[in-house]
């Protein structure tokens, strides 16, 4: 049961009820789609990239809590930085969220998606954004899958 | 000195009185065990079925005594071996009412059927400007591989529409036949949404156009009584591990005159009758739909399974089912703002839902947490997602070995999910 709150964090119900920055942006120069073929959950990542960093970003699209929290999440900590400082970030993320990094304590807000290591089948949903922001910051027009 | 009569547990019949569920139960080692400290309530039998010892045991027997390559040696373990395949076929006639055990092929599963009959019957029969009929609420492998087919024939996939309640629209699919359908696949009980088709009224209505009808029969051969030649279908695809048998067999049934006029699916050993490099003679029926080695251990499982099927009865299974989608049905309507997709009058086995905002997947996760085990996502149907506006449902699936109690855990699982996610 602790887990499931462990999952579940206040934080992240209230980020997956009340998204931020979820809109389409209207001055994206690049932006990716991410999509989850077995649960369906795909999104859009918006980018208005100049000289490297990210002056703005946004996203849009559906699934579940844990997804759409990290989604909403991300675009919070990602404003302002460089498209390396994101990668970095991502990093970080990813070893949090799998289990493989330590406490989190220099991801901020983001450690709350620490309890997903105990969740295996669900890291696919925490880092569907990350994914797809990836893409992005790439280039790349293909949706990126998951699977 | 005293002999000890073992009784094997697997042997458990239901009582002619009555569904003895608490017997049935203990035919399946995989249900005594507990998930996250809570007793494990397996409510994803349309993903895949438990299996009772009597399949578990036949196919360790097959290996421990009886292993050995069929249709081709002198010595004993091969004639034992190949008596026991030949069995499962004479059984699969008898549970599908076959009319000749030659009509049995056996296959990977339902899939495997309906690729064989799309790239045999399909591509000998299919050509340009012709239509191949589908319905709303087929599951991907009943799509996908007729998609194939009239993308490489330059033929059109035509999908009859379902109502709002998740059945098919019969004026709607009999508009849709015409001189260009050359097939029509239809399934007979919806993965997704639990909704029985009526065959019978389908082939009738097809065979008024000479077209041949393919039913995907893989969630109703578990759930009730089939019958091929009273459906009076085509074809027929069954799963061995949606009906409580291993998983890599399964069984197409097919109407002889239609099975000797279609060309082999695959080339290889067992399916020819003689090789030389200028030409090859075909194997006759069944044998000509079954190139290389077969998955012999496990169509001795799925010979165990029908066997387990037949002595607890179709008729009983069904109506225990029944009773437990018409309490599950009741009890989690009652829950505030739980929906529940797919309400078809004829239904079985599936109840498909969703909760307002709260996504599939959480649901998925929470009730695991308790013990339960529901599929969630769109399950292999995403037309039928689509068709209903929703990404996703979670799906309670019935099973011969769910009981009230179980219904009542997941009832108190999804008041759980509202409790975290609400």
């Amino acid at each position: 049961m602790s887990d499931l709150r462990e999952l579940y964090q206040e934080v992240i119900l209230e980020h997956s009820k009340h998204p931020r920055n979820y809109r389409a942006l209207q001055t994206a120069n690049h932006k990716a789609e991410g999509y989850n073929p077995l649960c369906g959950d795909h999104y859009t990542v918006y980018l208005d990239l100049q000289d490297g960093s990210i002056r703005d970003i946004s996203f849009e699209g559906t699934g579940c809590a844990i997804s759409k929290a990290s989604a909403s999440m991300m675009t919070q900590s990602l404003k302002g930085k460089s498209a390396d400082e994101a990668e970095a970030l991502f990093g970080k993320f990813h070893g949090l969220v799998t289990g493989k990094a330590g406490s989190g304590d220099d991801l901020g807000k983001l450690a709350v998606f620490g309890g997903v290591s105990e969740f295996p089948l669900r890291v696919k949903c925490a880092t569907l954004a990350w994914h797809a922001l990836r893409a992005a910051l790439n280039g790349q027009q293909e949706a990126v899958s998951t699977e | 000195m005293s002999t000890v009569i073992k009784t094997p547990r697997s042997n458990v019949v239901a009582e002619s009185h009555g569904f003895d569920v608490g017997r049935v139960r203990r035919d399946f080692p995989v249900l005594d065990q507990q998930v996250h400290g809570k007793p494990l309530v397996y409510l994803d039998n349309a993903a895949t079925t438990q299996k009772p010892l009597a399949v578990i045991e036949a196919i360790e027997n097959y290996y421990r005594r009886d292993n050995s390559n069929i249709h081709r040696g002198v010595h004993t373990l091969s004639e034992r071996a190949t008596a026991d395949y030949e069995k499962v076929r004479v059984a699969a006639q008898r549970f599908l009412n076959a009319a000749d055990s030659k009509e049995i092929i056996f296959v990977r599963g339902t899939t495997e059927a309906i690729n064989l009959v799309a790239q045999t019957y399909g591509r000998k029969h299919v050509g340009q400007g012709d239509e191949v009929l589908i319905t709303a609420m087929e599951h991907h492998s009943n799509i996908v591989p007729w998609q194939m087919l009239c993308q490489e024939k330059g033929a059109t996939l035509r999908v009859a529409p379902i109502n709002d309640r998740g059945e098919l629209i019969l004026e709607e699919f009999e508009k849709l036949l015409g001189p260009k359908t050359k097939i029509a696949a239809v399934s007979h009980l919806s993965n997704a949404l639990g909704t029985i088709n009526p065959i019978r009224e389908i082939t009738r209505m097809a065979h008024a156009h000479n077209v041949p009808v393919l039913v995907d029969g893989a969630q109703a051969a578990p759930r009730m009584a089939v019958d091929v030649r009273e459906l009076d279908c085509d074809f027929y695809a069954i799963s061995g591990h949606k009906m409580y048998g291993p998983t890599g067999i399964g069984v197409l049934y097919g109407k002889a005159e239609l099975l000797e006029a279609m060309p082999p699916y695959q080339g290889g050993g067992d399916m020819i009758a003689s090789v030389t490099f200028e030409k090859t003679i075909y194997n006759r029926l069944p044998y000509k739909f079954e190139a290389g080695t077969p998955n012999i251990a496990d169509t001795i499982g799925l010979g165990a399974a029908i066997g387990y099927l037949e002595q607890l009865g179709l008729d009983q299974i069904e109506r225990h089912e029944h009773d437990l989608l018409s309490y599950a049905t009741r009890e989690v309507s009652k829950i505030p703002g739980v929906e529940i997709v797919g309400t078809a009058q004829e239904k079985s086995g599936v109840l498909s839902f969703t909760m307002g905002q709260i996504h599939p997947h959480d649901i998925g996760t929470i009730l695991d947490q308790e013990g339960i085990a529901v599929r969630t996502g769109h399950h292999c149907a995403q037309p039928v997602m689509q068709r209903f506006g929703i990404p996703a449902t979670a799906r309670a699936s019935f099973g011969l070995y769910n009981t009230r109690e179980e219904v009542d855990a997941l009832v108190a699982g999804i008041h759980r999910v509202i409790e975290v996610l609400g």
